[in-house]
């Protein structure tokens, strides 16, 4: 893993809203096929620091880039452009199409046929849909309405739709949020998977640790908009820092988990 | 100077009613997310109501006393309004909102007619007010001075009621986040009849108070509420400071604009508009709106194209309208042709709905500039038929281009409100400039030529067009255009994460569906052989939404339903009733209620549940025959 080239970094991104401090001075690396979880807790800034590194957000100061290129406050689409994908913590899918015909929109914009009119769309990249969608397993419901799936597949169809531009980046916010806990395990499985098959570098946020665990090739944690950990899983569950601002706030969360009230 | 003055103070009266009628729609706004376009119309019920109080009573007890009463029992009016119908819409979309109240503007149209008669009615001098004020050599009405004086006092009035009273603390609060106020245990449904009832007496108020003014007359709630459109637009929605500023600059704007550009004086106000929603797209005062609410029960069922089956359907309902000239007379065919001529019209906005998700109320206007294109290379070009009907409808695409590129840079109410602007800016350029367009006498004597003069010809003319527009829509609907369109329709944010970039889109759309209005509109103009600024008018733009909404929104082509029966059914209803916007308003008002489906909606929604045994997954939904006519 060493010897990927580095395909995302950050350096010194800094956001404030009025008075507050949402990101400070966030600095960090992602190499190629590597999976990366940004953690922290609630209003740590996460969402934040995601949302700026495709776009969304526009940083006040700090670079972003991507294979050395600056990509700091270019448009989300842009960035797609460039070989990131995106999911999102809600998901956001096309509800009036079938589950092909979502995969197939992003195929279109990716062979860059948007402004085609007169062409039949359901005959445009029918197969590389049906490929995409067999590999994140929901090939047997390409031609069920978008509309009527379950959350968990929506999850796994927005996967899909980040795959279609065959992306050197994935970012995936909160990508088991809402799920049931074997789907979660599933889901993230499946993604590393295909990350290490493809060479897909991956960062994701997450407040399930298991998963955080499980997968993660290195952790970052933030607090307050500053970083202040990095390394392998176990050093940062080592981490004395981290275990007094993350899991001393981790309490109330693990409160919340009881009650069986998940985030 | 003293000339510059006065018209500055006669702006600024002209800014208190305004000012009213404004707050009241931003009141209303702010609270129950709903834009009333029967504001005017309750602007219009107050002034009438109070004629005839100020009428009956003498003296200045009278006088003012029959102000206030007008306006109290308009507000009783709009208290019965929000309970009986707003109450069953605050849930559905804003467009079908925006419809169910110009539905009610057009049954109070004829209402009022019927009540106080069709002439202008001359209102009482308001007692104490009756002289005028000498102003170096300048005369102006005290009246108009009570006006400037009153303004900023409703407005001290209004700011006390908000933040003085619990009741303006609630409001502005659910201004805010309604549904934390509903969960905080307030009853929200008499919060939101009291927020509509005030709204409703400010805007009565405003009526009242102009009739020492104006005469009182039944086209007046249209000019208001245009003009209080643009007032909220420019002041932000919600905001009543903005209101007042807003009044203000408008009517100073309109003051002075007619020194300036005496022939298009109302351009003026227009385009400070556009520059303030593209500045601040959510106005001077205004706050950034949430996401629009999607659709209502959004089709699950995902669009398909036409089966062989269907296609063979269709056509034969084409070949069947083919054959109408070998049994219909002239006249059927006349109206026959128009029906053709609507439906051209109705599909174009309805692939800027049903596809962009984008609602333009000002669509005539693109329908309009075809007409003018024709008049213009007919009459003054002298081109032959056959090139003014490709080239008129580039008027339609210029106006497109042109207007839909800042439309596009808003969404939901703004984008509407913005479309309807421009639409009234392009018939005001159509009324005034005389010299171009003939203005109200508009331009006549554009008759086909001989292959296509005759009714059968013409009607076979239009029908043809009208299949290929709808054809080639469709065509649209399922390019990979049509469906990079959709996307930014259901998710802004998804589609823009995988890299559609959603404004060309649109605008794109929008160009396509202002062109093909446009084609509408050349036919238009050699059916009538005359082109006049109703082409671009408001009510025909709401023609072009009812067929939309009547079709069904949600499906590929249900305006070509929808145009068929609106039209037939319009032109019927002219020719059995004087009445007819009374019942064109109760018709609107009844679909958006209990039918909002629309027919070809309906009809799909009923056999999918007659198929709903087969597993899902084998659903392709057939749609209804749509017969190309």
């Amino acid at each position: 893993m060493s010897v990927a080239p580095t395909l995302l970094a950050v350096e010194g991104l800094t956001k404030s809203y009025g008075g507050i401090h949402a990101v400070r001075g966030v600095s960090f690396q992602l190499r190629a096929g590597e999976i990366l979880a940004l953690i922290g807790p609630n209003g740590a800034g996460k969402s934040t620091c995601f949302d700026m590194l495709n776009g969304q957000n526009r940083p006040d100061s700090g670079h972003v880039r991507l294979l050395g290129e600056e990509i700091t406050g270019r448009k989300p689409r842009e960035i797609w452009r460039l070989g990131v994908g995106r999911t999102f913590q809600i998901t956001a899918t096309f509800a009036t199409m079938t589950v092909r015909e979502n995969v197939q929109v992003a195929l279109i914009s990716h062979e860059q046929r948007l402004f085609n009119l007169v062409g039949s769309a359901a005959k445009v990249a029918r197969d590389e849909a049906g490929r995409l969608l067999e590999l994140v397993g929901m090939g047997g419901y390409a031609d069920r309405p978008c509309g009527e799936l379950a959350y968990g597949d929506l999850k796994r169809l927005e996967l899909a739709v980040a795959l279609a531009n065959q992306p050197k980046l994935l970012l995936m916010d909160e990508p088991t949020a809402g799920m049931a806990p074997r789907e979660r395990v599933d889901l993230m499985r499946l993604t590393a998977t295909i990350a290490r098959e493809k060479s897909i570098g991956v960062l994701f946020t997450e407040h399930d640790m298991d998963v955080v665990f499980e997968h993660a090739d290195r952790i970052i944690v933030l607090n307050r908009g500053t970083l202040i950990a990095e390394g392998s899983p176990e050093e940062v569950r080592g981490n004395p820092q981290v275990q007094a601002v993350y899991l001393g706030e981790g309490l109330v969360y693990d409160a919340r988990h009881r009650e069986g009230a998940s985030a | 100077m003293a000339f510059y003055v006065v018209q500055f103070l006669t702006g600024l009266a002209s800014a208190a009613s305004l000012f009213l009628v404004a707050s009241g729609l931003s009141i209303i706004f702010g609270v129950t997310r709903i834009v009333n376009f029967a504001h005017g119309a309750f602007y219009m019920i107050g002034a009438y109501i109070a004629f005839t109080l100020t009428d009956r009573f003498s003296g200045a007890f009278g006088f003012w006393g029959g102000i206030v009463m007008a306006a109290l029992a308009v507000a009783l009016i709009g208290l019965l309004v929000e309970m009986v119908l707003l109450r069953r819409i605050y849930h559905v979309p804003e467009l079908f909102q925006l419809l169910a109240t110009f539905g009610l503007t057009l049954m109070v149209q004829d209402l009022v007619v019927l009540i106080w008669g069709p002439d202008d009615l001359v209102g009482r001098r308001a007692p104490g007010f009756k002289g005028a004020v000498d102003f170096f050599g300048q005369a102006i009405p005290s009246y108009d001075l009570f006006l400037i004086v009153l303004g900023p006092v409703v407005l001290g009035v209004l700011w006390l009621l908000f933040q003085r009273t619990r009741w303006g603390v609630l409001v502005r609060a659910a201004t805010q986040d309604r549904d934390m106020v509903a969960a905080l245990g307030v009853n929200q449904k008499w919060l939101f009849t009291s927020v509509f009832a005030v709204g409703v007496f400010l805007a009565a108020l405003g009526g009242a108070l102009q009739i020492p003014r104006d005469a009182v007359h039944h086209a007046m709630d249209l000019r208001i509420i245009v003009e209080v459109f643009v007032v909220v637009v420019i002041g932000g929605l919600g905001s009543i400071v903005g209101a007042f500023v807003a009044a203000v600059l408008v009517s100073e704007l309109n003051a002075f604009g007619i020194l300036i550009f005496p022939k298009i004086s109302i351009i003026l106000v227009f385009l400070v508009m556009a520059v303030v929603l593209i500045v601040r797209p959510w106005g001077l005062f205004g706050k950034p709106e949430a996401a629009a609410r999607r659709t209502p029960g959004l089709t699950v069922n995902p669009w398909r194209p036409l089966t062989q089956n269907e296609r063979l359907a269709a056509l034969a309902g084409l070949i069947v309208a083919a054959t109408l000239p070998l049994f219909a007379g002239n006249y059927a065919l006349t109206v026959a042709s128009e029906i053709a001529i609507f439906v051209i019209f109705a599909v174009s906005l309805h692939f800027l709905m049903a596809v962009g998700g984008l609602a333009s109320f000002g669509h005539a206007a693109y329908f309009g500039l075809g007409t003018y294109g024709i008049a213009f290379l007919a009459k003054m070009a002298g081109l032959p038929m056959i090139v003014c009907l490709l080239l008129g409808p580039l008027m339609g695409l210029a106006g497109a281009a042109v207007f839909g590129f800042f439309a596009v840079q808003l969404s939901g109410v703004y984008f509407a409100m913005l479309t309807l602007a421009f639409a009234q800016i392009v018939w005001s350029i159509a009324f005034q400039w005389v010299s171009v367009t003939g203005g109200d006498n508009g331009i006549l004597g554009l008759w086909p030529e001989k292959w296509a003069a005759s009714p059968s010809h013409f009607y076979w003319l239009a029908l043809g067009v009208a299949a290929l527009v709808t054809i080639a829509l469709r065509i649209a609907v399922f390019s990979p255009f049509g469906y990079a369109l959709r996307a930014t329709r259901d998710s802004l944010l998804r589609s823009e994460a995988i890299g559609i970039n959603a404004k060309r889109m649109q605008w794109t759309a929008f160009v396509i569906a202002g062109t093909t209005a446009g084609v509408g509109g050349a036919l238009f103009a050699y059916l009538k052989g005359s082109v006049f600024p109703d082409n671009l008018g408001i009510s025909l733009s709401v023609d072009a939404l009812v067929m939309v909404l009547l079709g069904g929104v949600e499906t590929v082509s249900g305006a070509v339903i929808g145009a068929i029966v609106y039209k037939a059914l319009n032109i019927w209803l002219v020719s059995q009733t004087d009445l007819s916007k009374l019942v064109l308003g109760g018709f609107i008002v009844l679909i958006v209620v209990v039918f909002p489906k629309g027919i070809v909606g309906t009809l799909e929604m009923l056999l999918q549940r007659k198929r709903s045994v087969s597993p899902p997954g084998s659903t392709l939904l057939a749609k209804p025959i749509e017969s190309a006519e």
